[in-house]
């Protein structure tokens, strides 16, 4: 009979060696890859036709911007939980309906009634995501793919084929998104302090970090005591909330609202949430960086415009980013996976 | 002593817990006084790690209670037994990889500035108070992704202290440690204890609960064996009580006169979880690979059969080698995997018990590429039959059937392929014993109509009731390769552990 009873040699690596230093700075540098991208595509544009810079240029593409960035930090605070909430444009669509005819009912309702009555709809319809995904225990991915037929549905029979035009609608209602505040539009003020909000509450309390925490190790979370159900209805409502917010400003921003606004809007969100390096995964990303993300879809459109580029390429274009955003994150889990194997054998 | 002048921190008294029909713990007892560490021995599946849970708060006992400072207490959660300052460290530290160190340590416990912000930089410091006073030189700033278990177990502590806890519980935390880095958590758990924590150690190696222990808890098949004083007890005694229980004629392996070697396995390795694994099955035979919990036994059979990859090494089926990492490949040469978790890998639940049986078959079955229902029920009726298989009909849901009955199904549905290598991956795990003994006469009489068997199990009287070879593997390695005569309880545990045989 033959008993082998060597110890196993301890590996004897430094406790604490900075490895992963460098995914760190990878992972930080996510954000600056966008910036990079932008400016690369900005400069390239605009040696091509300089009009690219102008004032009303610059003003367009953050208008465009405003309402996908709204929408992508509430998409990016429930993509960091390790979920989806893909009925985002219908929730637009239900919201831009409902006060658009709320404010053509009542021309005299000042602007911030409007804007509370969409962060109110969108609010209660991300409230019922969130109670299906937790306490039904359905994926998040099959629910609010129901419930974006179901707001859709809803509105389409609300409407019925009808729509709120431009001139129904209170002149205070159609100024808005042109009006500024020091020079600067409502619509992208508003988008402004959204991501600002989004992104100190990620980063500066418990809440924001208990949600990345949720979102790192859904298992770990309920070990550690965090309350899973309360923060992650926060963030479907948080994020159907912001849909709703971004309702009245598509409202207030193109007149006319019919049933189908905001239609396949999802689909540019999460993509704008993706490209922005948030983690599909979850656990890792940033609210400023999926604004970013949101940004360079824009600008990757009126680009091609002004580049002369058939319009066409565009969905090629951010099909490729998402691609690669979604490499790069399986990139540097891979590394990460192969070298806590290599570190941690004990053989 | 002890138990006489001080009320213990934590008592578990009388607790009971159930799942399904298995009964986890049944009616168990201890104490954890402050002060002292306590280990809590057994088998695998003794329900050492139900106890943990219940008092993580995870699961509620059945019956019974928790008392903590003499007060009873019902934990609805995890967050409730942190409050009553009970910290756990799982076998698999629970860390969250996005977050930095610092952030892991201080989740849900932050400290906050005025404007009730996360204040970083306290916490920071907070962090590095607690690495300062464990003595280890830990960056509070780095993400805990890619920390090696060794530190993340430090961390794990360092999450304790930071909540005051006064009861550590600890899952098996040397499981993956070297030696040098079981003597730094040693070091640090025996300040604590010091320091007036009660701790309770869960660890299969003895000379770590001689070196760090008083008291130890042993338990078996969920019942409370005794609670003794480490110093009062031999290694050999505790053994003894672990494993303690009439063998009987439960396991009736028939001798068969060994044929041909169908399965030659050689110098198999897979950095980090196996390596230079060497040993072959004849016709006839039944192998059983032996050992602890992670001691790689499950991942080297998935390897053999070609679920995971394998870095070097060569596994030849009647003496042709097969590729690697194709179980197409291991199947067609007449391989068959009877995997360790029913519900996620051996059965679709909600396929009807026919659908089941004949999945792996369904080519072979088809007609133009389509199922009828015909050739698929006759094969099931003929399987199902021969195992007994309890059922009311063939069309029910997999789900439906107990625990041993779905076993039968899983059982049923390799057999029917018609193998020259069963490979069953803890085959009675969970069930009764009057089924387990059904499923042990089966694996005899397979084997004596000349089926090579390998049987992965955790239950040293089923291998030593059914092995005609033993191969106890130890932290990836193989230990000790024992025939049926050399085998006995005290033998293959010792291996396991890794002590010196004193027979």
């Amino acid at each position: 009979m033959t008993v082998t009873s060597d110890r196993p040699t301890p590996t004897d690596a430094p406790l604490g060696t900075p490895a992963p230093k460098r995914f760190a700075g990878l992972l930080k540098t996510r954000e600056l890859g966008i910036v990079l991208a932008l400016a690369l595509l900005v400069a390239y544009t605009a040696i091509d036709n300089p009009r690219f810079l102008s004032g009303q240029s610059i003003r367009d593409n953050l208008l465009n911007t405003a309402i996908l960035a709204v929408m992508a930090t509430g998409q990016a605070i429930v993509v960091i939980t390790r979920n989806i909430d893909l009925s985002v444009g219908s929730v637009l669509g239900i919201s831009a309906f409902a006060v658009a005819t709320m404010m053509s009912n009542n021309q005299d309702l000042p602007m911030i009634v409007a804007l509370l009555a969409g962060l109110a709809i969108g609010a209660v319809a991300g409230l019922l995501n969130g109670v299906l995904v937790r306490y039904g225990k359905v994926p998040a991915l099959v629910v609010t793919l129901g419930t974006l037929y179901i707001y859709r549905g809803i509105t389409y029979s609300w409407a019925g084929g009808s729509q709120v035009n431009a001139d129904e609608l209170p002149g205070n209602f159609l100024t808005f998104a042109n009006d500024s505040l020091l020079g600067i539009p409502w619509l992208v003020l508003i988008a402004l302090v959204v991501i600002a909000a989004g992104s100190v509450m990620m980063r500066n309390y418990r809440i924001g970090r208990e949600l990345y925490a949720i979102g790192s190790s859904p298992a770990a979370a309920e070990l550690a005591g965090i309350k899973v159900a309360r923060n992650l209805l926060s963030a479907f409502v948080i994020s159907g909330a912001l849909a709703g917010l971004a309702g009245v400003l598509y409202a207030a921003r193109f007149g006319t609202v019919d049933a189908a606004a905001g239609n396949g809007y999802e689909l540019n969100v999460v993509a704008a949430v993706v490209v922005g390096g948030v983690a599909v995964f979850g656990g890792s990303g940033s609210v400023w960086g999926a604004a970013l993300g949101a940004l360079l879809l824009t600008v990757i459109g009126s680009a091609l415009a002004v580049l002369d580029i058939n319009q066409f390429w565009q969905q090629a274009i951010v099909g490729a980013l998402i691609i690669l955003a979604i490499c790069a994150d399986r990139l540097v889990a891979f590394r990460i996976a192969r070298s806590l194997r290599k570190r941690d054998a004990h053989v | 002593m002890a138990e006489a002048n001080a009320r213990p921190r934590l008592e578990v008294h009388d607790v009971t817990k159930s799942f399904g029909a298995v009964a986890a713990v049944q009616g168990v007892s201890f104490p954890l006084h402050p002060g002292e560490a306590h280990a809590l021995v057994g088998e695998n599946g003794a329900g050492k790690s139900t106890i943990v849970k219940m008092l993580a708060g995870v699961h509620r006992p059945d019956t019974g209670t928790l008392r903590v400072d003499g007060v009873d207490v019902d934990f609805a959660g995890p967050a409730d037994a942190k409050a009553a300052g009970i910290a756990v460290i799982y076998q698999e530290p629970t860390l969250f990889p996005d977050l930095s160190v610092a952030e892991n340590i201080a989740i849900g416990n932050q400290p906050l500035t005025r404007l009730r912000q996360i204040d970083r930089r306290e916490m920071t410091a907070n962090a590095e108070r607690l690495f300062q006073r464990l003595g280890v030189p830990l960056d509070p700033s780095r993400p805990a992704r890619g920390l090696s278990i060794a530190d993340q177990q430090l961390v794990e502590i360092a999450k304790a202290l930071s909540a005051e806890a006064r009861v550590l519980i600890m899952d098996e935390p040397t499981a993956a440690l070297s030696a040098v880095e079981v003597e730094r958590l040693f070091a640090v758990v025996r300040s604590l204890r010091d320091e007036g924590a009660a701790i309770m150690f869960i660890s299969h190696r003895f000379e770590e609960i001689t070196a760090l222990c008083e008291r130890v808890t042993i338990m078996r098949d969920g019942k409370h064996v005794a609670t003794e004083l480490v110093a009062e007890l031999s290694v050999d005694d505790m053994i003894r009580r672990m494993v303690g229980r009439d063998l009987s004629a439960l396991f009736p392996k028939q001798d068969v006169e060994p044929g041909e070697v169908v399965l030659e396995v050689e110098g198999l390795s897979r950095e980090g979880v196996f390596k230079d694994i060497s040993f072959s099955v004849r016709s006839g035979e039944i192998v059983a690979l032996a050992g602890l919990v992670g001691a790689g036994r499950s991942e080297v059979m998935q390897a053999v059969f070609g679920v995971d990859p394998y870095d070097s090494g060569t596994v030849k089926v009647h003496g042709r080698r097969l590729r690697k990492g194709l179980p197409r490949a291991a199947m067609a040469a007449g391989m068959a995997l009877v995997p360790e978790d029913r519900r996620q890998q051996g059965l679709v639940m909600e396929l009807s018990i026919e659908r089941n049986v004949t999945l792996p078959r369904a080519r072979k079955l088809a007609r133009l590429g389509l199922l009828f229902g015909g050739a698929e029920r006759e094969a099931a009726l003929t399987w199902t039959q021969k195992l007994q298989t309890k059922l009311g009909r063939l069309s029910d849901a997999v789900g439906t059937l107990s625990g041993g009955n779905q076993q039968k199904v899983v059982l049923a549905k390799w057999l029917a392929t018609g193998p020259k290598l069963l490979i069953v991956d803890e085959p009675t795990r969970g069930i009764d014993v009057g089924t387990k003994a059904e499923v042990h006469r089966l694996m005899s009489s397979l084997a004596a109509d000349g089926l090579a068997v390998v049987m992965v199990s955790s239950e040293l009287p089923e291998v030593l009731g059914m092995a005609d070879r033993i191969v106890v593997l130890r932290e990836g390695r193989i230990a000790a390769q024992l025939t049926r005569a050399e085998a006995t309880e005290e033998s293959v545990m010792y291996a396991a552990m890794g002590q010196e045989v004193s027979v």
